[in-house]
């Protein structure tokens, strides 16, 4: 594949110091690291020079845990204790599952989340999760030589709230400095787009091992901006997988199958499935347990029949994204394929018909996502020269509403708006003397609730007892960068103070994840304090580097006695980072953010008072433009 | 001249006041209040204003900066959909202007214009369940042109008339149109899945 060049030979180094960060890609299939080194991305690999991380996680009696190839080559010998596509339960019920009957695993189902239960006790997907990353935080350790500074993970764009939290709290149980989850596609078209220096309409078309997404982008220098976004959280190449099992068991006229056949054959599907990228043919041959004998032959035709509704239902979505983003099929300037299901030459095929183009597959499929990653978490990480940045504006994929009367949705946030966002929507009461509602948060496009997730429920207390009808109250949802949601209720009326602030739980409370990382540490032998200290340290570092580069910039926006106590401050923080004292450090991040609170309303002041100072009309409208359509009808 | 609206008359150095953050839309892009604006000019400031408080530019910045940037980005989104496209950006204008739309009050809409709407929705309703798509299409054209028009017949009433009873009038038929034109566009699209 090309290389990534964003800094050009022989320019200085920047004037801070390095912070190490990288780009996770938490793949259904595989799991990848990469990190920008001396300009260029690279994937990072193991010891044997392997850059994939099979995302398969084994857990034994002992407690010990295989991650990775090992784990992937006793599947077939201990299906039960050996998780694959564990991202497929990350914030999803046992009723969300498809199939899950044919799934080799002992489940537990509990509200929000499955578990797990395995040899080495119950597990939930997110700390299977975890178990991954701590071996790509590990890599990335030995490999860059030092503690992490800054993560960026990346999840499907068509991820929603429950998906995307429970990510999250994977990478704080892996001890990941996470600092922004970032949507798969949006990453493949940073890479590409960077690579390339693009421009225009492009559509992202990433089918993984289980999930699809699709996304529309306009490219423009130094701009990614997401249009629209659409797929399917539950489609990938599992499914193509999982439908050449289903004929091996039709054509063969198997019995029903122990589960260490079923695993082995589902190996064989896939090893099939990967054979007729290349081959016109792919044999199937194996002994089972039972005696029988599996000798089949499936040809690439017989690969696009059986498959076919799988494409088709992918492009539903893309359909849908075009629609959305008001553009046509012609608009699309180029088609990026992501995820190592896009080899099967009937996708190459069926996504090159309907756009009516070549699809573009110059860079690799299984790590272009983790490239892009590992650029945007050097780009956040302040790693980047200056003038060789890019804005990223993304969408949430998924509409945010909450419950009202006759189980009804009343959207609040239209899917594919721009992040981050907030809407505020008043609602009121429906009985006389009514003093609390109950508030019930949904994410989906649904009309009724029963077919949307729920995402939170609450109940505000304190209204006011009025007719029905009188109270005010207002319901605000907050979406953040990482496309996280925050909501809040709050009554209107003079004097009532009744308001509460709620972040969605999708099965994992704060407490369980404290307790799990307890336990992760004490397991992998790690000192939970040292840990927690080192993590202080890392922080601190962070904020003495921000607040460094904000006086050297901007240190004319305080007075003499301002930038004295901040300086002071400075010191301290300085001191007790080198320290052991987490507590002192702690105080002295504290104070050095107080006295820092209108420092950072001053510079931002100052940034959009630059953003529109120096300039003529004239200029901005001589320069040509890429047309934005105006409007959607 | 609006961009000294948004660049104020205080230095930047040493002021304690921050912008301000609930000045209108039109000010914080440093655009006349207008209805007809430079789609363009609009995009750039956007990308300009979004390049200055995006969260990303302060992934590794204190707290107290991480949601400063994000309140800001916040704003700035909201302003630039609301200004973006034509029925939000008039209402909104209507709303500077206090001008109540009154769209709650639906008996407010003349007849005639009401007897046009039955219509047009039972043309819609026929050729959805006839399953013609290219009668939905032309459906799509049609109202599409109506709502061009309507469009500079608010422009107009707003930027040169100022008759904002009239404009306010003809906001509340383009809701109405706008509403069938995205149920057109539902059918249509149901009708290719």
């Amino acid at each position: 594949m090309a290389l990534l060049q964003i800094a050009e030979p022989g320019e200085s180094t920047p004037p801070h110091q390095h912070r190490l960060a990288v780009g996770i890609d938490l793949g259904t299939t595989n799991s990848l690291v990469a990190t920008v080194r001396s300009g260029l991305a690279v994937v990072l690999s193991d010891d044997l020079g392997r850059p994939l991380l099979p995302s398969v996680v084994r857990y034994l009696p002992a407690g010990q845990v295989e991650v990775g190839y090992d784990a992937q080559a006793r599947q077939a010998e201990d299906p039960r204790n050996t998780i694959v596509s564990v991202k497929r339960f990350m914030g999803r019920g046992l009723r969300d599952i498809v199939n899950h009957e044919g799934l080799p695993y002992h489940f537990d189902d509990r509200p929000g989340m499955l578990r797990l239960h395995t040899v080495a006790g119950i597990r939930s997907p997110v700390e299977v999760s975890a178990d991954i990353l701590r071996v790509l935080r590990q890599r990335a350790e030995t490999s860059l030589g030092g503690a992490l500074a800054a993560a960026v993970i990346t999840v499907p764009a068509y991820f929603d709230d429950a998906q995307r939290q429970a990510t999250k709290d994977a990478a704080r149980l892996a001890g990941l400095p996470l600092i922004r989850l970032l949507n798969e596609p949006t990453a493949a078209a940073i890479a590409y787009g960077l690579d390339n220096a693009a421009e225009g309409i492009y559509a992202v078309y990433d089918l993984g091992g289980g999930t699809f997404d699709i996304s529309i982008l306009r490219l423009t220098r130094g701009v990614f901006e997401v249009l629209a976004t659409g797929g399917d959280s539950a489609l990938g190449g599992d499914d193509f997988d999982h439908r050449i099992f289903c004929w091996i068991l039709e054509t063969a006229a198997l019995r029903p199958l122990a589960v260490e056949d079923a695993r082995m054959l589902l190996t064989l599907a896939r090893e099939a499935k990967e054979y007729l990228t290349q081959h016109g043919m792919a044999p199937i041959n194996a002994r089972l347990n039972s005696g029988e004998v599996v000798d089949l032959t499936l040809s690439t035709e017989t690969f696009a029949e059986i498959t076919r509704t799988l494409l088709a239902k992918t492009m539903q979505p893309v359909k849908k994204a075009l629609r959305d983003a008001a553009l046509s099929i012609g608009d699309v300037k180029g088609v990026v394929m992501v995820g190592g299901a896009t080899r099967m030459p009937q996708v190459q095929r069926a996504v090159g018909d309907f756009f009516r183009q070549e699809p573009l597959n110059n860079l690799d499929p299984d790590k272009v996502v983790a490239i892009g990653a590992a650029m945007q978490a050097n780009l956040l990480a302040g790693n980047g020269r200056s003038g060789d940045d890019w804005l990223l504006l993304d969408v949430i994929p998924l509409s945010l509403g909450i419950e009202t009367m006759g189980g009804l949705v009343e959207k609040i946030i239209p899917r594919n708006s721009t992040i981050p966002t907030a809407r505020a929507q008043d609602f009121t009461t429906f009985r006389d003397g009514q003093t609390a509602l109950s508030v019930h948060v949904v994410q989906g496009e649904r009309e009724l609730v029963s077919d949307c997730r729920s995402l939170a429920r609450f109940e505000l207390h304190g209204i006011p007892p009025l007719v029905a009808g009188a109270a005010r109250i207002r319901v605000s949802f907050q979406v953040d960068a990482d496309g996280l949601l925050a909501v809040s209720a709050r009554e209107q009326t003079a004097g009532a103070e009744a308001s509460i602030v709620v972040k969605p739980s999708y099965g994992l409370t704060d407490d369980e994840i404290a307790l799990m990382l307890k336990d992760s540490l004490l397991h992998v032998r790690e000192d939970a304090a040292a840990r927690a200290l080192k993590e202080s340290q890392v922080d601190a570092q962070r904020l003495l580097e921000a607040v460094r580069t904000a006086l050297a910039s901007d240190g004319d926006l305080l007075s003499v006695d301002e930038r004295a106590r901040v300086e002071a401050d400075l010191l301290r923080l300085d001191d007790a980072a080198g320290g052991d004292n987490r507590r002192q450090i702690m105080l002295a991040m504290d104070d050095l953010e107080a006295d820092t609170r209108d420092f950072a309303a001053r510079r931002m002041d100052k940034s959009i008072r630059q953003a529109f100072a120096g300039r003529k009309i004239s200029e901005i409208e001589g320069v040509a433009q890429p047309a934005r359509s105006e409007e959607a009808p | 001249m609006p961009r000294e609206r948004v660049l104020g008359c205080l230095p930047a150095r040493l002021t304690r006041t921050p912008m301000d953050f609930a000045a209108d839309h039109f000010s914080l892009f440093g655009l006349p209040a207008a209805f007809r604006l430079d789609p363009l000019l609009l995009d750039q400031r956007y990308i300009e204003l979004q390049t200055q408080v995006h969260p990303d530019r302060f992934a590794s910045a204190g707290e107290g900066a991480r949601r400063l940037s994000q309140q800001w980005a916040t704003r700035v989104n909201e302003a630039y959909q609301t200004l973006r496209k034509p029925l939000p950006r008039a209402r909104y204008l209507l709303e500077l202007a206090r001008h109540d739309v009154g769209s709650e009050n639906n008996s407010a809409m003349p007849t005639d214009f009401l007897v046009e709407q039955m219509e047009w929705r039972e043309a819609v309703a026929e050729a959805r369940a006839a399953g013609d798509h290219h009668e939905l299409e032309r459906l799509h054209h049609r109202l599409q042109r109506e709502l061009a028009a309507r469009q500079e017949e608010i422009a107009a009433l707003l930027d040169e008339q100022r008759d904002l009873e009239q404009a306010a009038d003809r906001v509340r038929r383009l809701m109405f149109q706008e509403k069938l034109l995205s149920e057109i566009d539902d059918a249509i699209a149901a009708g290719e899945e």
